[in-house]
């Protein structure tokens, strides 16, 4: 398998993202806390093949985002995210 | 309550004689490859593996000097906590204990850090007394990059996310310090026989 | 979308039963299942969905799929294509039948999606089962009644790999054979490169919206051909179909 089939985008976690944030959020703009890069999370760099969901930033490869579903719960830690910016509309 | 699909079932091997599969797992014959990131490139002559932290003399090694240390070739079983398990896997590396030998040591954990940025850690004596190795080979052949190659480190008795790949330091600490799965909600031991997959378990 | 009153409205979004009302072979290693799913509410084009099989003894697996039919059709059909060592899409491909119970979540998906009121032109770009969103787009655009221009130029392994072969046909749809060309082809026979694209698609002047889907290392290719070609990176979107499960 090529490392690049494991690279995928916010597309992928889509519904994810919708059940945690109860929003679609791949339009939702997300700036990396580490360099400053801004991009629409459906761009962003996603590795799912994982005992997690890593979103990575385009620009950097930081990690912006990490998301573990735990029994019934959904673990996200969003310290490399500096911020989102997104429509309220669902 | 969800419903139940025909005919679906979950794609496996036959189980193993015995009772070498620890609770939940499934054997797989294929080596999945999982990653938290993007596969790192590092030239070995670049690349180094140190012990530093609350030791009395940190260490480093780079690729020929650790190539030149004593080898072991382990044959080792291997559980996921994503449910698959490997059995008698065939490495080959350094063991934990050759890059320890001598080292005056003040705490009683380890962070281990990849290049990449990943962390995990784990009680310094679960490396220890022949439990864990810098494998730099498996099956035979140098190990690949997407399972951890140059080199990883091998500790088949916890969950296999505790076996970070592309090693390049072993940080001696005093207090435990949750790694990057660890912070996640994942298990902070992750013995695989007693199915400790989540933080509580 | 917002009601009335302006008010903004959050649909939690979660797993619900999915029952399969029909099952269309589509190539010897694609099926379209159509699904019945309660209370649907519609979709948008380019948009997927989630789908979770249960297995007697408990076992869940779940995967994503682009939904094939237009918001128009009332109704979300997927279109899955068997990976040889996949756990789920032989399942689909081959097995389900009518009556079949699943899960599915969604339709989720915002940035990968075209509404007709968007316009054009639209440049699509399909690796393979890449193209069910993409025909999802098409079949919006013909039934809403839209007069943007479109081009879609798809890249499969062989002629037996293309889907919705019939329902694309058309001076506006190219095709690429990478594998193998059917006896008397014409067409191109290789990889997608920047003077296909260039021959094939919209000047940037034109400022075409570009959705490209397919494998990671197709879409990114691609994408990167595009931008190369001097279309504005805003212009382009883009959907990865990983090797990660089947």
């Amino acid at each position: 398998m090529d490392e690049t089939d494991l690279r995928l985008d916010g597309n992928a976690v889509a519904g994810l993202l919708a059940e945690v944030f109860a929003l679609e959020m791949t339009t939702a703009v997300v700036r990396c806390a580490g360099c400053g890069h801004d991009d629409p999370v459906g761009a962003a760099t996603v590795y799912a093949n994982a005992p997690g969901v890593v979103l990575r930033c385009r620009g950097c490869a930081g990690v912006l985002m990490r998301f573990a579903e735990i029994r019934d719960r959904v673990v996200v830690d969003m310290r490399g995210a500096a911020r989102l910016e997104l429509r309220a509309t669902g | 309550m969800s419903p139940i699909t025909r005919g679906f079932r979950r794609r496996q091997e036959e189980p193993p004689e015995g009772n070498r599969l620890p609770p939940g797992q499934y054997l797989t014959r294929d080596f999945p490859v999982l990653s938290a990131g993007p596969t790192p490139d590092i030239p070995l002559d670049e690349w180094e593996l140190s012990v530093t932290g609350a030791v009395d003399a940190p260490r480093r090694w780079s690729w020929d000097e650790l190539q030149a240390l004593p080898k072991e070739q382990p044959t080792v079983d291997i559980h996921c906590v994503t449910s698959w398990s490997k059995l008698d896997t065939g490495w080959e590396g350094v063991s934990v204990d050759t890059l320890l030998d001598g080292l005056d040591v003040f705490g009683a954990y380890v962070v281990v850090r990849s290049y990449g940025g990943y962390t995990t850690n784990l009680p310094l004596e679960d490396m220890t007394d022949g439990k864990a190795w810098i494998a730099y080979g498996y099956d035979g052949a140098p190990l690949e990059p997407e399972h951890g190659g140059p080199a990883r480190l091998l500790v088949p008795h916890l969950y296999f996310w505790k076996s970070a790949k592309w090693v390049t330091e072993l940080e001696i600490v005093e207090t435990d310090e949750p790694g990057f799965w660890e912070t996640l909600g994942y298990h902070d031991y992750g013995d695989p026989w007693r199915e400790q997959r989540y933080w509580g378990d | 979308m917002s009601s009335a009153t302006g008010a903004t409205e959050r649909r939690i979004v979660g797993w619900r039963p999915a029952t399969v009302r029909e099952v269309i072979r589509q190539t010897p290693s694609a099926t379209t299942l159509i699904l019945d799913v309660p209370a649907w509410r519609g979709h948008r084009a380019g948009q997927h969905a989630d789908i979770r099989l249960t297995a007697e003894d408990g076992y869940r697996a779940q995967r994503s799929y682009s939904i094939a039919s237009a918001p128009e059709d009332g109704y979300p059909a997927i279109t899955v294509e068997r990976l040889d060592d996949g756990e789920v899409s032989p399942y689909l491909v081959d097995e389900a039948r009518r009556g079949d119970e699943m899960e599915i979540r969604g339709p989720v998906g915002g940035w990968f999606v075209w509404d007709a009121r968007d316009g054009g032109p639209l440049m699509l770009v399909a690796g393979g089962s890449g193209v069910v969103p993409l025909r999802s787009m098409l079949r919006h655009r013909a039934l809403a009644g839209s007069d943007a221009q479109a081009r879609l130029l798809l890249s499969a392994r062989a002629p037996g790999n293309v889907i919705y072969r019939d329902e694309l046909a058309g001076a506006d749809t190219t095709i690429t054979y990478t594998r193998a060309a059917p006896g008397g082809w014409t067409g191109y026979a290789r990889r997608v490169d920047r003077d296909m694209l260039a021959a094939v698609g919209f000047p940037p002047a034109e400022r075409p919206r570009i959705y490209i889907c397919g494998p990671t290392a197709f879409v990114e290719g691609v994408a990167a051909e595009v931008v190369a070609l001097g279309h504005h990176t805003d212009r382009i979107r883009t959907e990865r179909f990983g090797a990660t499960g089947g």
